[in-house]
């Protein structure tokens, strides 16, 4: 298996691509997780289905709508336009954007559940010893709910890597710029390079693996741990 | 007299019943519209149905390697059908070129497009407000490879090379066009004329000389080796009808 200086560099690009969006999506997911796993209102349903839309629409869906909205007539792009950013499609930023979209679920729906476990009874008990509710949420929430933070950062981050359809979309293949793995291999694939694309797919299908191999074994060990503690 | 009329024209659709056979077809993406139009003549003047799955030419070469049941092939280039052939996928000597793609340089804005292409010429593109300029895959596409032949004979890589963004095919590039997040683009002619009139903003529909011919080779597949209405379309792809349709669609011949 010999991968190419652009494999390299499509590697390269789509790790960078999952980092940013990983801890945009934990930064914007914590907020929107904790409002859905407390709310009463008569919003939390319709909310909880929008931030799943991304699971059942098709990616050339979104990346159809993004490719618009993000265009200089279109809401985003009147919008980075007049923020002095030009648009961004077919850039690294328009790809985090997409990005964030498209795997919003996955970082929002396991912190869900973890704020949902945990109930509301140690936020009570921390305000009854007077920590403020910033202060409880941060040595209180979080570590209780630190395997849900490790599932919804492992997801979004595998689930970034093996993005396409968007991607392909609103990227414009730009070497070292907006071509990732997956296009990259699409490309190869496309092209009848079989060989060159059987290296990066390989890289892939062990690298996707190797992630859920691990978010099973630390499901595990967290249930365990949870059974001693109990 | 009036019966016996009815009796020949009973007879014929018997006749024409008992013939009618069906050809799945596959056709490139950019020929999509005018297929449809023929698919639809072809069935009305011989009977036989015309069943098209559209797609990249990449694509159905895959497909066709690993056993699909496509008749016909209508590719986007003549390199496909040629290499199916050797490999003796095609039948030998049923290749020919139904259709010759034409390129155009074309944006959404009226008037930004002259009729020579010297847009690109000018030295400070994203003074006039152009960012992106795209072309499809030059790798996958021959649309690609067709716009980097002119921007090359053109001299005005320093100038173009850096806008350049790529549709990984000629219907994507359109799509990065037509929602103006590239503001020009080497797209088809096909794709942004009717009868001959581009339907809206500017374009220079790009002289052939500039570029090897863009052809678009159909072959008849191993699949269809016996089957009359995959015989009967490749010879009705080559009749008046349907190269009036696919003339009006903004291919050359």
């Amino acid at each position: 298996m010999h991968l190419s200086v652009e494999d390299f560099q499509a590697i390269a690009l789509t790790l960078q691509l999952a980092s940013v969006t990983t801890v945009l999506l934990l930064l914007l997911a914590t907020p929107v997780a904790w409002w859905l796993a407390h709310t009463h209102s008569a919003w939390r349903t319709p909310v909880a289905s929008l931030v799943a839309l991304p699971l059942v629409l098709p990616p050339t869906v979104l990346g159809f709508y993004l490719l618009v909205a993000l265009g200089p007539n279109g809401p985003i792009g009147q919008f980075t336009q007049w923020a002095g950013w030009g648009t961004l499609a077919f850039s690294f930023w328009g790809l985090v954007l997409g990005s964030v979209v498209y795997s919003l679920p996955f970082a929002v729906q396991p912190l869900v559940n973890a704020f949902e476990a945990m109930g509301s009874r140690p936020m009570e008990v921390a305000a009854t010893l007077r920590a403020s509710k910033w202060d409880a949420f941060f040595t209180v929430a979080v570590p209780l709910a630190k395997p849900g933070f490790v599932m919804a950062a492992m997801l979004s981050f595998a689930h970034t890597v093996g993005e396409f359809g968007v991607v392909l979309m609103i990227g414009g293949n730009i070497p070292d710029k907006t071509r990732v793995v997956s296009t990259q291999i699409y490309g190869h694939v496309e092209a009848m390079a079989y060989s060159q694309a059987h290296g990066l797919a390989g890289v892939m299908l062990v690298f996707s693996f190797v992630v859920l191999l691990g978010l099973s074994w630390f499901n595990r060990s967290a249930q365990q741990r949870k059974k001693v503690s109990a | 007299m009036k019966s016996r009329l009815m009796l020949a024209v009973a007879s014929t659709l018997f006749f024409v019943a008992a013939q009618a056979g069906e050809v799945t077809v596959a056709v490139a993406a950019n020929f999509t519209a005018p297929m449809q139009h023929i698919a639809k003549a072809f069935e009305q003047d011989t009977g036989h149905k015309a069943q098209l799955a559209f797609g990249a030419t990449g694509k159905f070469y895959a497909q066709i390697k690993n056993g699909a049941p496509f008749a016909v092939l209508l590719a986007a280039d003549d390199e496909t059908p040629a290499r199916l052939e050797k490999e003796g996928l095609a039948i030998a000597s049923t290749r020919f070129t139904y259709a010759t793609g034409r390129l155009a340089l074309w944006s959404k804005s009226p008037n930004l497009v002259d009729d020579k292409g010297e847009v690109l010429r000018n030295n400070n593109l994203n003074k006039i407000g152009i960012q992106k300029i795209a072309l499809a895959d030059p790798k996958l596409a021959p649309y690609g490879r067709a716009a980097m032949e002119v921007i090359h004979k053109l001299g005005v890589q320093d100038n173009v090379v850096p806008k350049l963004v790529q549709g990984e095919s000629i219907g994507q590039t359109y799509q990065f066009v037509s929602t103006e997040n590239a503001q020009l683009g080497f797209v088809a002619l096909s794709q942004i004329s009717v009868d001959e009139r581009i339907t809206q903003g500017s374009a220079w529909v790009v002289p052939q000389s500039m570029h090897a011919p863009l052809k678009q080779d159909a072959v008849l597949l191993k699949v269809g080796k016996d089957n009359a209405a995959a015989h009967a379309l490749l010879k009705y792809l080559q009749g008046d009808t349907a190269k009036a349709i696919i003339t009006r669609y903004g291919y050359a011949l």
